[in-house]
């Protein structure tokens, strides 16, 4: 059973420029800490405040929506439950293996054959080698790539690339899946067969938690959904009725 | 986690209490030990990181052979003149130092930017952060592993006495390796926070390489022994340098590098018990 509990969680970034991220003017500054000490904090770092006292609660079989404008914070959102951030403060409690597929092309290295890149994604996946080169015949089945395989990647075109991305991550099932912005691949025939793999491979995930701006995705996708606005979580309920909520804000 | 900032308190600071905290070790040992579990990941991304480097050319990685070879028969021809010494002994000794020196400068420098070059994944993978630690030692190993052939080339070429004592090396080497780890995960912490730090260890590892013996033998400094002995990587190359050249390990050089492991661990533990959950908001 997977499950994710976030209980007042707030996440804040400090924003450090050029001159704070210096050895010296933090060391001039400690030098000097005794005059600015009262408002060394507000005048030494600015903070964004990136998510603020969240509370959300997802069980199996949850199909969750992340929508807001730019900068509401879902990507931040999407990184704490990937346990990438870990939370100022509050609590974060995942069970289940968790995928984050942000780039699903993440750690691909155009320099490497076709074949070298799967077993580079796969273990970047968490399979081991061994579970890769078990599932090799079927990815590379599935990428129609045939002999492309065995060169650089360098030489394929931005689609070949994305299919082969595609037929890798969607080879693992875990637990729990994070999307940013959904996965893209390839073109129109394929896209078709990468549909159906797609809606086999998120069957089979517990929980997935997507985060998009096209309404159709998330309706198409998502049973619930949670309209962020500022860091805090503006309401969480059925898609439709987040959706609309969201098309009122937007105006 | 962490507590929340109280206003007129700098962040850095009031991390700095989580250090001690039970959980947060634990954390931090759990963070360093799941990266080693991952080692099929890293293993294969720091060989990339190589052939990378020396995709398409034709001698391949085989440049980091060549490039140290050049680099000690020029310097000992040169340095053998102006320290007038017999080249029968001076260079072993020189090839030695270079790639025990080379290993440990490597080991510091990459360390260093362990965290920053990994910027990217960091934010976008749910890996322990200590796998990027591991990976930048793994990368400096498979070049140690490509320069030891200069070594022992000039070694057979001089007819150094080969002899038993080469079975500290692989020892001697773990422990650099130890040494290493911790460095990389201190260091890399500090410069993904401050990023003046690589640009001070590059500089002070270059001194460091003229203020060590490694073009230099450690007789040639009568008065200033102090100086030498209180520097700790005379003891560091020496634990590996000595059993090359054939000569028995000493007690000193290893208990000096022996605690530098235990002291260096001690403070990377509490630094990176405080420090590391920060390290994806920094880079």
């Amino acid at each position: 059973m997977a499950s994710i509990t976030l209980e007042n969680v707030s996440v804040s970034f400090p924003v450090y420029s050029a001159s704070t991220r210096s050895l010296k003017n933090r060391l001039i500054q400690s030098a000097t800490g005794g005059q600015i000490r009262a408002d060394a904090t507000s005048q030494r770092i600015s903070v964004v405040q990136a998510l603020q006292d969240i509370n959300l609660s997802l069980q199996s079989g949850d199909r969750i929506g992340l929508v807001g404008h730019n900068g509401a914070g879902k990507t931040t959102l999407l990184r704490v439950l990937g346990g990438i951030y870990e939370p100022n403060s509050g609590r974060v409690a995942v069970k289940g293996s968790t995928v984050p597929l942000f780039d699903i092309s993440l750690g691909m290295d155009q320099e490497s054959t076709g074949y070298e890149n799967i077993i580079l994604r796969g273990l970047f996946l968490g399979l081991t080698r061994q579970q890769i080169k078990a599932r090799m015949d079927e990815i590379a089945d599935f990428t129609e790539l045939g002999d492309f395989l065995s060169l650089p990647i360098r030489t394929y075109s931005a689609g070949m690339q994305m299919r082969l991305a595609f037929a890798v991550s969607t080879s693992v099932v875990p637990d729990i899946l994070l999307l940013d912005e959904g996965i893209g691949a390839g073109d129109a025939a394929f896209l078709n067969k990468a549909r159906e793999r797609l809606q086999r491979f998120t069957e089979r995930v517990s929980i997935i938690v997507l985060s998009s701006h096209s309404d159709e995705l998330i309706s198409n996708m998502c049973s619930k959904a949670v309209l962020m606005e500022h860091g805090r979580i503006l309401c969480y309920g059925p898609t439709d009725e987040v959706l609309e909520r969201y098309r009122v804000l937007r105006g | 986690m962490s507590t929340d900032l109280q206003p007129g308190d700098s962040p850095l600071i009031s991390q700095l209490r989580q250090g001690l905290r039970r959980d947060q070790i634990a954390r931090a040992v759990h963070d360093i030990g799941a990266g080693w579990q991952r080692r099929e990941l890293w293993m294969t991304l720091a060989l990339h990181d190589v052939r990378k480097r020396y995709r398409r050319s034709k001698l391949g990685p085989f440049w980091i052979t060549l490039s140290m070879g050049v680099m000690v028969l020029a310097l000992g021809l040169l340095y053998g003149q102006i320290f007038g010494q017999d080249l029968h002994d001076y260079l072993p000794f020189l090839a030695a130092g270079f790639v025990v020196w080379g290993l440990i400068s490597a080991m510091i420098n990459d360390g260093s930017q362990a965290f920053i070059d990994a910027e990217g994944m960091i934010r976008q993978l749910n890996a322990p952060v200590s796998i990027y630690a591991y990976r930048g030692l793994w990368s400096t190993l498979i070049a140690f592993a490509h320069n030891i052939w200069i070594f022992f080339a000039v070694a057979l070429w001089f007819g150094v006495d080969l002899n038993w004592n080469l079975l500290w090396i692989p020892l001697a080497i773990l422990v650099l390796l130890l040494n290493g780890l911790w460095m990389s995960l201190f260091f890399g912490l500090l410069s993904a926070r401050f990023r003046d730090v690589p640009l001070i260890i590059g500089s002070v590892v270059q001194v460091l390489f003229f203020v060590t013996p490694v073009i230099w033998r450690p007789e040639m400094l009568p008065g200033r022994a102090l100086m030498l002995h209180l520097n700790p990587f005379y003891h560091m190359v020496e634990i590996a340098r000595a059993p090359m050249l054939g000569q028995p390990p000493e007690l000193e050089h290893w208990l000096v590098v022996l605690a530098i492991l235990f002291v260096g661990w001690a403070i990377t533990l509490f630094f990176y018990s405080a420090y590391r959950w920060r390290i994806a908001y920094w880079v």
